[in-house]
């Protein structure tokens, strides 16, 4: 059964001993696509170096990309700075073609920290962990439902996933919050 | 679960993030219009269907979203390679012998 969550209502979803569900506050999105010969030029209009491998992210002041394949990246950034994004970007669309589109609805990121969070990830996850350094972040699918993975540190993550996915989602994290911290 | 490695991401990943996308290396027609039926049905609808290492397309689709291929044994479901989408038919009598040489050395 899928409970009612308020989306629009950033707080905390469940807390045990064993982990805590948070929804965050919502950011501006965008979903960066071009190919090689526009990544300098759009690095230096971004003022950041975007990604090229696979998982990396970086980050310079509010905004923080990640690349999600060879010519494809997720910028987050704070709502007041996403018209600069845009008007970054089109300043140098002539010499670098590009598609950038906002998506900041599109997703919503829940925060999973605690002693057991991997724990509770290999509920939906069936990546090793293990194997995601912190600091990077991955694309990877959670009981079905595509999502963003990103390893802040040991034992806290941050979740996206389409907002349609998210009741499902979160339900699930829900329970395993509970059912971890009965052990 | 298969495991699979994504030539784009280079990483070792489970089966579900990826889905199956058919035979690999099958051109479609520059003028699908000069075609008879029989060679286009061949073209749509005739797969070589072998039993052993099969060259085959895969989308990391809940991954870098990139279609790539494989070669896979049906019988084994043994990954012998993967490698990027436009790269040649790598050459299968090699793959078999890596293949025999990892398995002697267990």
């Amino acid at each position: 059964m899928t409970a009612h969550i308020n989306l629009s209502q950033a707080g905390v979803l469940a807390k045990s001993l064993a982990a805590s569900v948070t929804l965050l506050e919502p950011v501006a999105r965008f979903s960066l696509r071009t190919g090689a010969a526009g990544q300098a030029k759009l690095s230096a209009a971004l003022g950041l170096t975007l990604p090229t491998k696979v998982g990396q992210r970086t980050q310079a002041g509010q905004t923080e990309v990640l690349c999600l394949g060879p010519d494809e990246w997720m910028l987050h950034t704070s709502e007041s700075l996403a018209g600069t994004i845009l008007q970054a970007c089109e300043s140098v669309y002539a010499d670098a073609p590009h598609s950038l589109t906002e998506i900041s609805d599109r997703e919503v990121t829940v925060r999973i920290e605690g002693p057991k969070a991997s724990e509770l990830l290999t509920l939906g996850c069936p990546r090793d962990l293990d194997k995601l350094p912190v600091g990077e972040a991955r694309r990877t699918v959670f009981d079905g439902a595509t999502i963003i993975l990103w390893r802040d540190a040991a034992e806290t993550y941050r979740i996206d996933v389409w907002r349609s996915f998210a009741p499902h989602l979160i339900s699930l994290l829900q329970t395993g919050c509970g059912e971890l911290a009965a052990e | 679960m298969l495991l699979i490695r994504c030539p784009y991401c280079e990483e070792t990943l489970p089966e579900m993030e990826f889905t199956y996308a058919g035979e690999a290396h099958i051109v479609r027609p520059e003028n699908p219009s000069d075609m008879s039926d029989e060679a286009w049905r061949d073209f749509l609808f005739i797969r070589s269907n072998v039993k052993g290492p099969h060259f085959e397309r895969w989308r990391h689709s809940h991954g870098c979203a990139r279609f790539f291929n494989a070669v896979r044994d049906t019988v084994s479901d043994r990954f012998l390679t993967t490698y990027k989408a436009g790269e040649p038919r790598p050459d299968l009598a090699s793959l078999l012998s890596a293949a025999g040489q990892s398995e002697s050395e267990k």
